[in-house]
């Protein structure tokens, strides 16, 4: 694969190191001549100094080729966003992932269609979240293109729908249990399984229907 | 009429006093407190200080009710994102965006921004100076 990565911080060069070590061709491009001074010796020509987000830089790198996947971590999110859609809807790119480096950005990212997005700050909430599940309610998996989520619910002994079937639980349209995780073993949800405390279930939900779904599984 | 401004430097503390001057329910936000400075002693718009891309921040500073919206950061990037995100999320009937670098201005008008861009406004102002010149010697 031919990868362009825009940002040579420890992210954008460490992504970088890896992929060369996988046998995939890069291109790395940092704005920071002395940045770009401690990347040229290892990485030669294969990082462009330069900034990512005007079209020159950009195409020298090889944008025009155009490359299977371009990647924006700089620290800046207005130029990730930026580098992504001049990739997208100038060049071209068919796969664009960026990096979101303040959370309160992400609406940005998701208003201009830019996905797959990364944030620090939000995958670590979601490691707290699992280790510390205070809302009964755990996302596992956001799936934004798709308007899709996968969250995990446990069944404690207060749980709303203790001792319901999956059938009786009235789910939130649009909702659906795809797995029952019980004694450890993960189960396909049947009709009239009767929920027990310890029970783990994994639902699919589009987003913004989790408190509707928190009600009925959680606490009414 | 009601315009916020984002980015008070030379040209968006001019633009602003200009509108207010006008008439216009003027609210400026900008993330240096002394940006306030450019609009004078007797400044009767709103003033908010703070990062142009913080939506809270936006909608404090009136976006959600503007009829206009100005956006001339020192940052091209800044105002591309912020544009879009009051023309698209906001609706507003009136965006006006300056980028300076004349390849992004030209891709973004394409993509329905109404840009301005004072760098290619010089380089025909000082071409067409020049081919008068050498028209006048023919």
């Amino acid at each position: 694969m031919y990868l362009l990565i825009a940002g040579g911080g420890k992210v954008g060069s460490n992504l970088a190191r890896g992929l060369i070590r996988t046998g995939h061709e890069v291109t790395l491009i940092d704005q920071r001549p002395s940045r770009f001074d401690q990347l040229e010796p290892e990485f030669e020509h294969q990082v462009h100094r330069g900034d990512a987000t005007e079209l020159f830089v950009l195409e020298r790198a090889g944008i025009k080729r155009p490359p299977d996947v371009v990647v924006a971590v700089t620290g800046d999110d207005e130029d990730n966003i930026v580098i992504c859609q001049l990739a997208r809807d100038l060049y071209g790119v068919e796969t664009t992932i960026a990096r979101v480096n303040d959370p309160r950005n992400q609406p940005y990212f998701d208003l201009l269609g830019i996905s797959p997005t990364v944030s620090a700050t939000a995958s670590i909430m979601g490691l707290i979240e699992h280790e510390v599940p205070e809302h009964g309610l755990i996302h596992l998996l956001e799936l934004r293109k798709e308007n899709l989520e996968i969250v995990e619910i446990l069944v404690d002994k207060n749980a709303a729908c203790l001792g319901k079937s999956i059938r009786e639980v009235a789910l939130p349209e649009g909702s659906r249990v795809i797995a029952i995780v019980r004694n450890g073993k993960a189960e396909a949800p049947e009709a009239n399984m009767q929920l027990e405390p310890g029970d783990s279930l994994f639902a699919i939900l589009e987003p913004g229907k989790e408190d509707e779904l928190r009600r009925v599984l959680v606490r009414p | 009429m009601k315009v916020v401004i984002i980015g008070c430097g030379r040209v968006g503390g001019a633009v602003a006093l200009a509108l207010r001057h006008a008439g216009w329910d003027v609210s400026v936000i900008d993330e240096r407190e002394d940006a306030l400075g450019r609009l004078g002693d007797t400044w009767t718009g709103e003033f908010h200080v703070g990062h142009g891309m913080d939506i809270a921040l936006l909608r404090k500073a009136g976006i959600e009710n503007a009829d206009a919206v100005v956006v001339t950061t020192d940052g091209d990037n800044s105002n591309i994102v912020i544009g879009q995100m009051a023309q698209k999320q906001f609706d507003v009937r009136s965006v006006v965006v300056r980028i300076l670098d004349p390849a992004r201005a030209e891709f973004f008008k394409t993509r329905g921004l109404n840009v301005v861009c004072p760098t290619q406004s010089a380089i025909e102002t000082l071409t067409n100076a020049v081919r008068a010149y050498e028209g006048a010697l023919n």
